[in-house]
């Protein structure tokens, strides 16, 4: 057992940390860091730039863009851009959709699609929730119907996060309505957004941000070379999908990035008598976060150490459960810190969609994001499996109950 | 980066584990309270077989040369089974005192005994003001020719009733609450002056209350170190502590999980009903979250850089005495009754994480302090 990073990973940081600096735009790096999320265009500049490094998915198979590193090289990697700020590569495409095709894929969709994923010159979003269909997802009814050569896609899906910028999105939907089990009458489809037929309808969420969507298909001919995998087995890809890259999840990065930042806000934040930072019932509640992260920091370096084993020798890990459920917790209970910090100048109501809003100023700019981002920040842990369900696979896969 | 143990690692944890699972069942715990003792020389013997008290010592002393992740495995597999014996004041304690503050022609005296198991060390520390503050020392000790005179009352030193050596600390120079003057001394527990009030704990260990009127003892008995050295002997044993924790909340858990699959209510298992799922799966992520505190102390006990090393054991304790302070908690409610009783291991699981948890400093303790130092994540 040696819990040290060695001299080869603390020289690799170093070089990380040079070359974002170097390549991160100023309007990027300065719009991620008042705790906004990037743009369309800052986020498809930011990961060509890493694409062109070879950086945007290094967990891929090299012969698909990836690299040869250990899993503690590629979480330095995901950390360094996390605790920047920089964008992360969009998830949809490089650990949901990118790892279901080098799994399941055709040859064709393979050479298609996993260059335009990692380069993003083809931008994914992710069809499974329906209105009927949360938690208990296999209970989805979008139907796809085999017509010839095509599938003709009737129904909606709902949650669609930044639809609104996709060109193509990833459907779960039901091809065998007869099937004997919900599981076994789904298909995993490719769709191009641009298909007559579909409607994406933007759903503003509490804190004002247009985030998600709800899309709708009527009659949407999609041809069955964008089946991934088996038709009638799509829910193998789902699963393959929602149980990858679980690191990923914890943010561990991201939350020390917030922390850190958090200090230096609350060391000038008025706080009536003395600066916030210094009342004690702040500081401890700040300080006890802190320590659950760098609990959560170990539990990802006890998964990833794991993730460096061979496929065969792996054991399911529990600490691998306790990434989603504690990971989203402290990003949430990160967030109500900034209330607290922010005080009465939290209640100002920002812009999220907005530039320049904030002129001349009526708050701080943080001030004016730290409700927004805690109301925003209870979907996490509701979305990828909510903390109910993680719960309940825990007590059925590691606990037997 | 790599959290495996090693062969020699593994070969220690099954070995101990096996012995505890032979001599340290739950009823053969109970006849070893009852006994004159309150501890087994017949086990301690057996560790001093397996090499175990002279585990941490250096080779040329007469030990073995191990480490922190040594001292975790078998801290853990103690804490499986509730031991009693004096293996962390003796060995990762008092050892520790040895190994950081005396001389070798000390540690060439007492390091092979304590390896035989025929000597027995307890820390003289805690007093009626001191609370948690490790710095708050009223006990003096008074230049006396070549010696020292110590006078003065500790409470509360774990198995010290049986101690042979105690070590003792004792202010030199300065003001009570002072970090400077504090002196740490080897006492020869049969000493003239040293009186000893033995008591049993509430985990069913043994303790004693200690006062020490006029002990007159040698040049040689000041260890070299002060208040760093109590420090760094404490911070080693909070990450035994902390392993021995994990050891309990894990036995406690493996517990509660085998009863929610057997035990009957409404004509089916209890583990059936979410609520009992949900907990029981609650329970596991703060196993798990304690875990990894766990090796980040074990990581961080030889940590050179005293600073360093203090806060991140704090956040150690912090978060293990959370998570601790569920396990337990939820073991008793979820058993029911049963878990109420002296009869039953269950609840004294919970008296055991309790016990650990207010031993060097409890959860506020430590958010005030590490609060004061900085946090964990130090800004920029």
């Amino acid at each position: 057992m040696d819990l040290r990073f060695t001299d080869e990973e603390r020289a690799f940081r170093e070089e990380v940390r040079a070359w974002i600096d170097a390549n991160l735009p100023a309007e990027t790096r300065e719009r991620m860091a008042s705790g906004r999320t990037p743009t369309k265009a800052m986020q498809i500049d930011w990961q060509k730039r890493l694409y062109a490094k070879g950086w945007a998915v290094p967990h891929w198979p090299v012969e698909w863009g990836g690299q040869p590193w250990s899993a503690i090289k590629r979480f330095i990697l995901s950390e360094e851009i996390q605790s920047t700020p920089a964008p992360s590569p969009l998830g949809f495409n490089c650990n949901m959709l990118g790892p279901v095709l080098i799994a399941f894929g055709t040859e064709e969709q393979k050479k298609f699609f996993l260059p335009k994923l990692a380069s993003l010159d083809l931008w994914f979003c992710q069809g499974f929730s329906e209105p009927g269909a949360g938690s208990d997802l296999a209970s989805l009814k979008c139907a796809a119907k085999r017509d010839g050569d095509h599938y003709i896609v009737n129904g909606q899906k709902t949650w669609t996060t930044l639809a609104q910028h996709a060109d193509w999105i990833f459907l779960l939907v039901r091809t065998d309505p007869g099937a004997a089990k919900q599981q076994e009458g789904i298909s995993f489809l490719l769709v191009d957004m641009t298909t007559p037929g579909i409607t994406v309808r933007p759903i503003i969420t509490v804190d004002g941000a247009h985030e998600v969507n709800e899309v709708f298909f009527d009659d949407v001919k999609v041809p069955v070379a964008n089946l991934v995998g088996t038709e009638n087995r799509g829910w193998d890809c789902a699963k393959f999908l929602l149980s990858n890259e679980r690191t990923g999840q914890a943010r561990v990065g991201a939350s020390k990035e917030r922390i850190r930042r958090l200090k230096l806000i609350a060391k000038e934040a008025p706080g009536g008598a003395r600066p916030v930072m210094e009342d004690p019932r702040f500081r401890s509640r700040l300080t006890e976060v802190e320590v659950q992260l760098k609990a959560l920091e170990m539990t990802t370096l006890r998964v990833l150490a794991d993730e460096n084993r061979a496929l065969s020798q792996r054991k399911p890990n529990p600490a691998s459960s306790v990434l989603k459920i504690r990971g989203t917790e402290l990003q949430q209970a990160i967030s109500e810190l900034y209330v607290m910090a922010a005080g009465p100048y939290g209640l100002v109501s920002a812009d999220p969609e907005a530039d320049r809003w904030n002129e001349p100023e009526v708050a701080q700019d943080w001030q004016t994001l730290a409700q927004a981002t805690y109301f925003n920040w209870r979907k996490q842990s509701i979305y990828g499996g909510s903390t109910e369900i993680q719960k309940n696979i825990m007590a059925k896969a590691f606990l037997g109950l | 980066m790599d959290f495996d143990l090693s062969e020699d690692q593994r070969l220690l944890q099954d070995s101990l584990g096996k012995l505890l699972k032979d001599k340290y069942g739950f009823e053969q715990r109970k006849a070893i309270i009852k006994s004159g003792a309150g501890w087994s020389r017949e086990v301690w013997a057996a560790y001093a077989e397996l090499g175990l008290l002279g585990m941490p010592f250096a080779e040329e002393d007469g030990g073995l040369g191990y480490g922190a992740v040594e001292t975790m495995i078998v801290m853990e597999q103690m804490g499986r089974a509730l031991t009693l014996e004096p293996f962390l004041t003796t060995v990762v304690m008092g050892g520790g005192f040895l190994r950081h503050g005396a001389t070798a022609a000390q540690r060439g005296a007492m390091v092979p005994e304590i390896a035989a198991g025929t000597l027995l060390l307890a820390f003289a520390h805690t007093e009626p003001q001191s609370r948690f503050d490790l710095h708050d020392v009223a006990t003096t000790a008074k230049r006396d020719g070549d010696g020292w005179v110590i006078e003065g009352r500790k409470g509360v030193v774990v198995h010290g009733d049986t101690a042979d050596q105690l070590i003792v600390t004792a202010r030199i120079s300065g003001a009570r609450r002072d970090r400077d003057g504090i002196g740490v001394f080897l006492v020869p527990a049969t000493a003239q002056g040293v009186t000893r009030r033995g008591f049993g704990t509430t985990d069913g260990q043994r303790a004693a209350d200690i006062t020490f009127d006029a002990v007159k003892v040698g040049a040689d008995a000041l260890l070299d170190g002060g208040l760093a050295l109590v420090e760094r002997v404490v911070d080693e044993t909070m990450a035994a502590l902390a392993a021995e924790a994990i050891g309990c909340m894990e036995a406690a858990k493996d517990l509660t999980v085998d009863y929610l699959k057997t035990r009957k209510q409404f004509g089916r298992p209890i583990g059936s009903f979410q609520s009992l799922q949900h907990r029981a799966a609650e329970m596991m992520v703060c196993l798990e979250q304690a875990r990894s505190m766990a090796m980040l102390a074990a990581m961080m006990a030889a940590e050179p850089d005293a600073g360093e090393r203090r806060r991140q054991m704090r956040a150690v304790k912090i978060e293990v005495g959370r998570n601790a302070r569920f396990v337990g908690q939820q073991t008793v409610q979820m058993h029911g009754g049963i878990a109420m009783t002296m009869e039953y291991a269950g609840g004294h699981y919970l008296k055991r994480l309790t016990v650990i948890e207010n031993m060097f400093g409890d959860v506020d303790h430590h958010l005030a302090a590490l609060s004061e130092e900085g946090g964990v994540f130090l800004a920029a």
